[in-house]
């Protein structure tokens, strides 16, 4: 073999690449954004989406579309019954109603009127005065955590479902936050995997009924379980 | 003598034999057919029922290939001294060698398609008709220089043996240039086995530069082991003449590269011991064990004993020209490079995994019983290929022919006839 | 010592070589006879059986061939499972590169990302396949492999003393596992979704040694897919049904990415922590996290050079 052959076939090793498909197959086909159209889907009527609810308040604000905000069963609008009720502005201690309400969200500084406007129940009220519709209540988080704010507009923070090329939905603050409670619940974790000597559904089944290190053992120690066999 | 011929006379060398022989026979195929009952099994499930999962995805198979590699590129340590220097003890065993290698070849290829979890799409990997993944796949390249390899020894015995049968002397101008192919041929099957290993940074315990010399000396000890075991058992059990210069030869190649393998396992272990950064790990699980997982410790220490003790038997002269010595240092290497170069090898890169996880595997019966039929297979294919050659290399071709009135055709690579004619056991009824 | 005249071995006679015997297989008889038992062997089975064997690698496919392939998986997969499912061959987008960005101080290692991950790609349910593994780690040992768990299961997550690393396929940019596979079965797309043609794949696993990030998955046993539970919308390079004996990985959900939506995972997780987007794109969230946020890849030192990025939002 000659060492122009020797050269040539180190140039080929060393310019290896991975199989890029070739001009003109299937896998790459010329392709337009008409072959999507589930992109372009419809707003899905989404709260917030533009031409839909009331016009902003603030000027330059933008609005994003959320789903309903996660009110407890029945009590929006709240006018329904504070339209009637004389509002009381001294801090206190619920009892008669909204009792379940347990305040852990600063709680030695604020409380329920820092933030739901005292005349107007159906919306809430910035530190400005300014009302804002539930719809709208990031705007009421970001006025502290603003980084949060700018991350979950830019959707950094928080959820979005949908597409990534056209239509979003965004999750509320208060969709994954209790705003008397903001602290994330904790969940139950679902199953975890099957321990390699075990993926044989038989061995899993004669390690169960000999009482052995079942699939789901809760240890620290990495594949501890010894040996299968 | 047409092809035909030559296959009929095969034929009857194979089909004759004493009892020990057609037992020795018998108990292979009773092995092969015991794997391949187990294969049908694994063929029909699928993979499931070895041991292998993700986190230790290449293990006993694979193990016994890259072994088997070192052994079949080992022939090579034979036929450089044998044909090019016309070196003259050593001339009629190369033969012997290079039929080892195809064998030990067969045994190679075996164990990758028992390992294939699609071996129906076996044909994927030829050029132009599948689509190999050339050269990007070192992989790849194994496939080819593999089948090199065996064609090429498939080649030169069957032309040896062919002429030999016509009691004449081997063509020169075809044979020298594929011997002098055949020793990069070796060189290269176990080095591109190598970098299959070497060349994957995600396993740090393979990403070794020196893992190739590594793969070189090891089987320059592991294949001539075999090989003077046979040798002497063929010294014993027929007349083919096998001197012991040659033995002594073989057996003293094999204390420096037994002596360059520990040194270079040596180099290793102080590198990975001495800087300790989170890859000596793998090193950890293989010779003291972590976090409680042991499996490979006594495996690794036998390994290091081993290689120890066969070196220093091999070491000096009077050892390796002692027949019970020499025979246990035999063993002892063997055993050390099966170790080392099987399970040694596979096992520790992947435990613990990528991803930190220890899942000690060891093989299930089905892989112990289809790694039985491949060796029993590939101890068939050196048995019948022996038993075709050991007549023509003890010159009984030659008496025929001197009785025929054709002495002028003896070939060069027979020797002179025996003078007694062998008797009973099996393997002498020609 | 038999008669010499009548023992085979008296036929080396170079006389014999001139004359033609006639029951003598010449080496072309030979392959030719090897050939047409083949042809025979395959013209005895079924065209499915045939035309599933003999089909050739994907990217070799012309456009009408792309579609008999797919229509062969519909008939396929609806005589099996009794339903009518739609695989796709949609193609890359131009001008499209995606990346996926994981919140580290966010993941509460509840694992919903897991199982929805199974329901969507149509993995085996046994023996079990999870193309993605959340590893519990201790806080005060960062982010450490060798004290890694995947098998933690407390009554509640997350557990304070310890962080949760989900780890799936890290969409290389130079890829080890499609550069050691020796059939070419699995290549990097132009959109950066590294894929997998189940049908070329061979199994011998190579990618899953090359592969640094476990993310490579062997479909040891025949994979088990429950008919009520399969997902009918499929991808032929994503999550339609394996057979047994190939290698499948996590493909961002190719099936759903490729027609503009987001990945399963980034739909379930119930913190928000999974974010995913086109890199080329400076409004997408993942190109605004790339520019904002410190993010960092696994194992960067191998220089695989992911596309899958870990991040601390706070």
């Amino acid at each position: 073999m000659s060492a122009v052959t020797v050269l040539a076939i180190l140039v080929v090793i060393v310019r290896a690449k991975p199989v890029i498909p070739p001009e003109g197959t299937a896998a790459n086909k010329a392709f337009s954004p008409a072959d999507f159209p589930a992109v372009f889907a419809k707003e899905e009527g989404l709260i917030g989406a533009a031409g839909a609810g009331a016009a902003p308040p603030g000027a330059g604000a933008v609005l994003f579309p959320v789903p309903a905000p996660p009110f407890s069963e029945g009590v929006f609008p709240c006018m329904e019954c504070h339209g009637s009720i004389p509002a009381n502005g001294e801090r206190r201690v619920l009892e008669a109603m909204h009792g379940d309400i347990v305040l852990h969200h600063d709680e030695e500084h604020r409380w329920c009127l820092d933030c739901h406007d005292a005349e107007d129940r159906d919306h809430l009220r910035l530190a400005s005065g300014a009302l804002v519709p539930f719809t709208e209540s990031y705007r009421l988080c970001g006025q502290c955590h603003g980084t949060q704010y700018r991350d979950w507009r830019s959707g950094i923070h928080g959820k979005r479902t949908g597409y990534w090329q056209g239509s979003k939905r965004y999750l509320l603050c208060v969709h994954c936050h209790n705003p008397h409670s903001p602290r994330f619940a904790s969940l139950q974790p679902l199953p975890p995997p099957v321990r390699p000597q075990f993926l044989r559904s038989e061995d899993a089944l004669a390690a169960a009924a000999s009482g052995g290190p079942g699939t789901d053992a809760d240890t620290k120690e990495n594949g501890d379980a010894g040996p299968a066999h | 003598m047409g092809p035909l011929q030559f296959i009929a006379t095969s034929a009857r060398f194979v089909l004759r034999g004493g009892k020990a022989y057609w037992l020795w026979v018998g108990f292979l195929v009773a092995l092969i057919v015991w794997g391949v009952l187990a294969y049908i099994d694994q063929f029909n499930s699928g993979l499931i029922v070895t041991n292998m999962r993700d986190q230790v995805s290449w293990a006993f198979y694979i193990g016994n290939f890259t072994f088997l590699v070192g052994v079949a590129a080992a022939a090579v340590v034979l036929v450089i001294p044998a044909y090019i220097y016309h070196w003259g003890p050593i001339k009629e065993v190369a033969l012997l060698g290079e039929i080892l290698a195809i064998s030990a070849i067969v045994m190679c290829l075996l164990f990758v398609v028992v390992d294939m979890g699609r071996p129906d799409r076996f044909w994927h990997l030829i050029p132009v008709i599948g689509h190999m993944n050339f050269p990007s796949s070192v992989l790849a390249w194994d496939v080819v220089v593999l089948n090199i390899y065996l064609v090429l020894n498939l080649v030169i015995v069957t032309h040896i043996l062919y002429r030999g049968m016509q009691g004449r002397s081997y063509n020169q101008r075809l044979v020298v240039p594929l011997v002098l192919f055949s020793i990069p041929a070796a060189v290269g099957i176990h080095t591109v086995t190598a970098f299959i290993y070497a060349g994957l940074p995600g396993r740090p315990y393979w990403n070794a530069s020196i893992l190739a010399p590594r793969f070189l000396c090891s089987a320059f000890c592991s294949g001539p082991a075999v090989m003077l075991v046979l040798f002497q058992i063929l010294q014993r059990t027929t007349n083919i003449a096998i001197k012991d210069a040659a033995i002594w030869k073989v057996a003293e190649l094999m204390a420096y590269a037994m002596f360059i393998n520990l040194f270079l396992l040596g180099a290793e272990i102080f590198k990975e011991y001495y800087s300790a950064t989170e890859h000596l790990i793998h090193f950890q699980y293989l010779f003291t064990g972590i976090h409680g997982h042991h499996a490979l410790v006594p495996y690794a220490w036998a390994f290091v004993c081993c290689g120890i003790s066969a070196f220093l038997l091999f070491l000096f002269p009077a050892t390796r020209r002692n027949v019970v010595t020499l025979n246990l240092g035999c063993l002892l290497i063997y055993a050390s490079v099966y170790i080392e170069k099987g399970m040694g090898l596979v096992m520790p890169a992947f435990t613990p995994d990528t991803l930190g996880e220890i899942y000690e595997y060891t093989p299930t019966l089905h892989e112990l019983r289809i790694g039985a039929g491949i060796f029993s297979t590939g101890f068939l294919v050196f048995t019948v290929l022996c038993r075709i050659a050991i007549p023509i290399l003890t010159g009984q071709f030659a008496a025929v022919h001197a009785h025929a009135g054709r002495d002028s055709l003896r070939g060069r690579l027979t020797t002179a006839p025996t003078p007694h004619q062998p008797s009973a056991a099996g393997g002498r009824h020609l | 010592m038999p008669d010499p005249r009548t023992d085979a071995i008296t036929c080396g006679d170079t006389e014999d070589d001139a004359k033609v015997d006639p029951v003598t297989l010449s080496r072309r008889d030979f392959l030719t006879a090897v050939g047409m038992a083949a042809a025979g062997f395959l013209a005895g089975c079924s065209p499915e059986v045939r035309e599933a064997y003999l089909q050739k690698h994907f990217l070799e496919l012309s456009p009408p061939e792309v579609e008999a392939r797919l229509g062969r998986l519909h008939a396929d997969y609806a005589k099996r499972f009794g339903t009518q499912v739609q695989v796709s061959a949609l193609p890359a987008q131009p001008g499209v590169v995606f990346g996926y960005a994981l919140d580290l101080s966010r993941c509460i290692g509840c694992r919903r990302c897991v199982y929805a991950c199974v329901k969507e790609n149509n993995q085996s349910r046994n023996p079990q396949i999870q193309w993605i593994r959340v590893l519990e780690m201790e806080k005060k040992k960062g982010i450490d492999f060798e004290a890694a768990n995947p098998y933690y299961n407390p009554e509640q997550v997350p557990d304070p003393e310890h962080f949760y690393l989900p780890v799936a396929c890290q969409q290389c940019r130079t890829p080890q596992c499609t550069r050691v596979c020796p059939v070419g079965a699995t290549w990097q797309e132009p959109d950066g979704i590294v894929v997998i043609d189940y049908d070329w794949c061979i199994g011998c696993r190579c990618c899953m040694s090359a592969c640094p990030y476990g993310a490579r998955h062997f479909n040891w046993g025949e994979p088990e897919v429950p008919a009520a539970e399969l997902n009918p919308n499929m991808h032929v390079l994503g999550n339609r049904p394996r057979p047994r004996g190939v290698v499948e990985k996590c493909t961002f959900c190719i099936q759903r990415v490729r027609a503009g939506r987001y990945p399963a995972c980034v739909e379930i997780c119930p913190v928000g922590a999974r974010k995913f987007g086109n890199l080329l794109d400076p409004e997408s969230e993942i190109a605004r996290i790339l520019r904002e946020k410190r993010v960092f890849v696994l194992k960067a030192e191998l220089k695989t050079e992911p596309k899958f990025y870990y991040f601390y939002g706070i």
